[in-house]
């Protein structure tokens, strides 16, 4: 292949600078919940959205990442020209990335994942033909827009019901609090380990039983329980700051429970939005590598590297101006609540990252915070949001088809002769 | 800068409501100041106390008017809107009938005749009381909105409204007695002067009466 190394050159840029447009404003919205409710400062916000990001990208990651690198395109149809594919991965990559950064530079409400997926089908519907897509899988992946919100504001209403009355309706709340928490924590830990290990691991080439995987998460999330349960017994009362029901330190019982969702949702996250980036990389690599398209060539492990490495620069650089102001924006959002939502999301975003199903973690997380409002958490929740999701789902998508199109041809122009 | 979850969150309501009732409360709480000073024919000091009063109820309408403009029809919320707006307003009147009763005390230069001055501070004292014991029940609005309006916290809100309750019907009490013996004298003094004692007596007693309804809002909220 002829430009070979410029195809990976560019590939590696425009990877590098979707996975900064993902750091800077998609981790920075989930992790804003923690730091909004003081469970965490800012710079442990970073640090663990860092690691844990990280560690979602690389141990779960590849499902979604194979099914934006060759889900959606119909390879069969490609076979005699890979340079096509690398052409519209590339538009794509660019087209999504321009888009977020007018959407957030404008204040836009706008999804990385749809951005790209409708990238992705915008090039191979006009710059292929409709049959180069399989409109069945993107189907799929649309329902499960609708469906990913729903489901996690229906357990976040469930799992905040729980909370209400195992906890904040009882007697003794704190004494309830400190028995509950870390039951949630276990929780917490052993479905988010159990998805992993199940679905996730087999793509970094690790292969373990059914029964061994239902002991390791149940390993893991006793461990989590056992240090939260440590922490949490440290908390005194605060007589100043308390009423007759220490809610005040009910709420600081419930801060370390959210240090573990916030956790579990960066991990969740890195699980499902990587994807964005990585795949489209993942794609222009094994073609320009192989000259084929459609290779079952593993996903290279410097891809997803490079994808971690970009969202921990977005981040740092524009995500901790993000986690601060959204943080200082929701502070009514407290730990008793935003947990309820970070795990409600978390567990719905891991799931669908198991199946390889794309989906708007924002959009999911919009879901558990009404599911949490309707079980009557939130002292004001504001409905025109639901219509704004819906408007961003209008424009979004044709925007970011009609951008990659327009790279797509021009990509074409440049490299063909 | 906007992103969905902050949009999403709408304001809270619990904190502006506190914010509102505390004003309203320092403006009540001038009354028993500006009576004794009244009562002493200190009209200096009477008059200093009127402003800080009208200048306090010219603060609680500005903040009642805020929480309006803050609650917009979109918001989904725990209560109804509109007992939330109706909650405000009664907190309201305390402020405003407050201010009724010392423009009358000043304007007029008011005393108490000297048979009901130490029953009548008393009375105002008691209705001041009973504003105190809203304010008590309303700052529970936070943990009631934590607890979901249900529990135990809803059990604690309901004794402080019943005490509430009782203050109010005590300042009844006192307030007929005083009426009584305003009674006896009243052909003593001039009539202009008794028609408005009595208006003074009535209005302060309105003072309990607005929060006792304070209570009776809260009481709605934790119905539902």
């Amino acid at each position: 292949m002829e430009y070979q190394t410029i195809y990976l050159i560019l590939a590696g840029i425009f990877g590098l600078f979707m996975a900064w447009g993902i750091g800077a404003n998609d981790v920075a919205n989930a992790m804003a919940t923690s730091v909004g409710s003081k469970a965490l400062t800012i710079k442990q916000a970073i640090l663990i959205a860092a690691i844990f990001e990280f560690a979602g990208a690389v141990l779960a990651g590849g499902e979604v990442t194979s099914t934006i690198r060759k889900g959606i395109v119909d390879a069969d149809s490609l076979a005699g020209t890979p340079e096509l594919l690398i052409f519209g991965m590339l538009a794509s990559l660019l087209a999504a990335g321009l888009w977020l950064l007018i959407a957030s530079k404008k204040g836009w409400p706008v999804s990385t994942t749809h951005s790209i997926v409708g990238a992705v089908v915008g090039f191979a519907a006009v710059g292929l033909g409709m049959e180069a897509v399989h409109w069945e899988k993107v189907g799929k992946i649309v329902m499960s827009w609708v469906i990913s919100p729903l489901t996690s504001g229906i357990i976040a209403f469930l799992i905040f019901q729980s909370v209400q009355y195992l906890i904040l309706r009882q007697k003794d709340p704190l004494a309830k609090a400190k028995k509950w928490v870390p039951m949630y924590m276990f929780f917490t830990a052993f479905i988010l380990t159990l998805v992993t290990i199940k679905k996730g691991l087999k793509h970094v080439g690790l292969h373990i039983s059914n029964n061994e995987a239902y002991l390791y998460a149940s390993v893991i999330g006793a461990l989590v329980a056992i240090i939260g349960a440590v922490v949490i017994a440290r908390i005194k009362p605060d007589p100043d700051k308390d009423k007759d029901f220490h809610f005040y330190t009910v709420e600081k019982v419930f801060a370390v429970l959210m240090i573990v969702t916030a956790s579990g949702l960066a991990f969740a996250h890195g699980s499902n939005d990587v994807a964005n980036a990585v795949g489209p990389v993942a794609a222009v690599v094994s073609t320009a590598k192989t000259g084929l398209v459609g290779s079952k060539a593993p996903l290279e492990s410097w891809v997803l590297l490079l994808g971690g490495i970009g969202i921990v620069i977005g981040l740092a650089t524009y995500g901790r101006r993000v986690i601060a102001t959204v943080g200082e924006k929701i502070t009514h959002l407290t730990p008793s609540r935003g947990f309820a939502a970070e795990l409600a999301a978390s567990s719905t975003i891991v799931v669908a990252s198991a199946t390889g199903m794309p989906i708007s973690t924002t959009h999911t997380l919009v879901g558990a915070v009404l599911g949490v409002g309707m079980a009557r958490g939130l002292s004001a929740i504001n409905m025109n949001v639901v219509r704004g999701i819906f408007t961003s789902w209008l424009v979004t998508i044709p925007a970011g088809a009609a951008l990659s199109i327009v790279f797509f041809y021009l990509f074409k122009a440049i490299f063909s002769h | 800068m906007k992103t969905l979850i902050t949009e999403l969150l709408g304001r809270s309501p619990v904190a502006p409501l506190q914010e509102h009732i505390k004003t309203v409360y320092q403006c009540a709480c001038q009354l028993p100041k500006l009576v004794r000073a009244a009562n002493a024919g200190d009209w200096d000091t009477a008059e200093k106390i009127h402003e800080t009063i009208a200048s306090l109820e010219n603060e609680a309408d500005r903040l009642k008017f805020q929480i309006r403009s803050n609650l917009p029809k979109s918001l989904f919320m725990p209560v109804p809107r509109q007992d939330l707006l109706e909650l405000v307003l009664v907190q309201d009147k305390i402020a405003n009938i407050t201010r009724d009763v010392s423009g009358i005390i000043v304007g007029r230069k008011m005393r108490f005749p000297d048979v009901i001055r130490d029953d009548h501070e008393r009375f105002v004292d008691l209705c001041i009381q009973a504003v105190d014991q809203a304010v008590q029940s309303v700052n529970e609005l936070d943990e009631l909105y934590e607890t979901g309006f249900r529990g135990a916290e809803v059990e604690l809100v309901e004794k402080m409204i019943r005490t509430l309750d009782e203050t109010e019907s005590k300042t009844d009490r006192l307030q007929s007695q005083i009426r009584h013996k305003l009674f006896a004298i009243e052909d003593d003094l001039p009539p202009v002067h008794v028609m408005f004692l009595y208006i003074v007596i009535e209005k302060t007693g309105g003072i309990a009466d607005m929060a006792e309804r304070v209570g009776r809002r809260l009481e709605l909220l934790l119905a539902k």
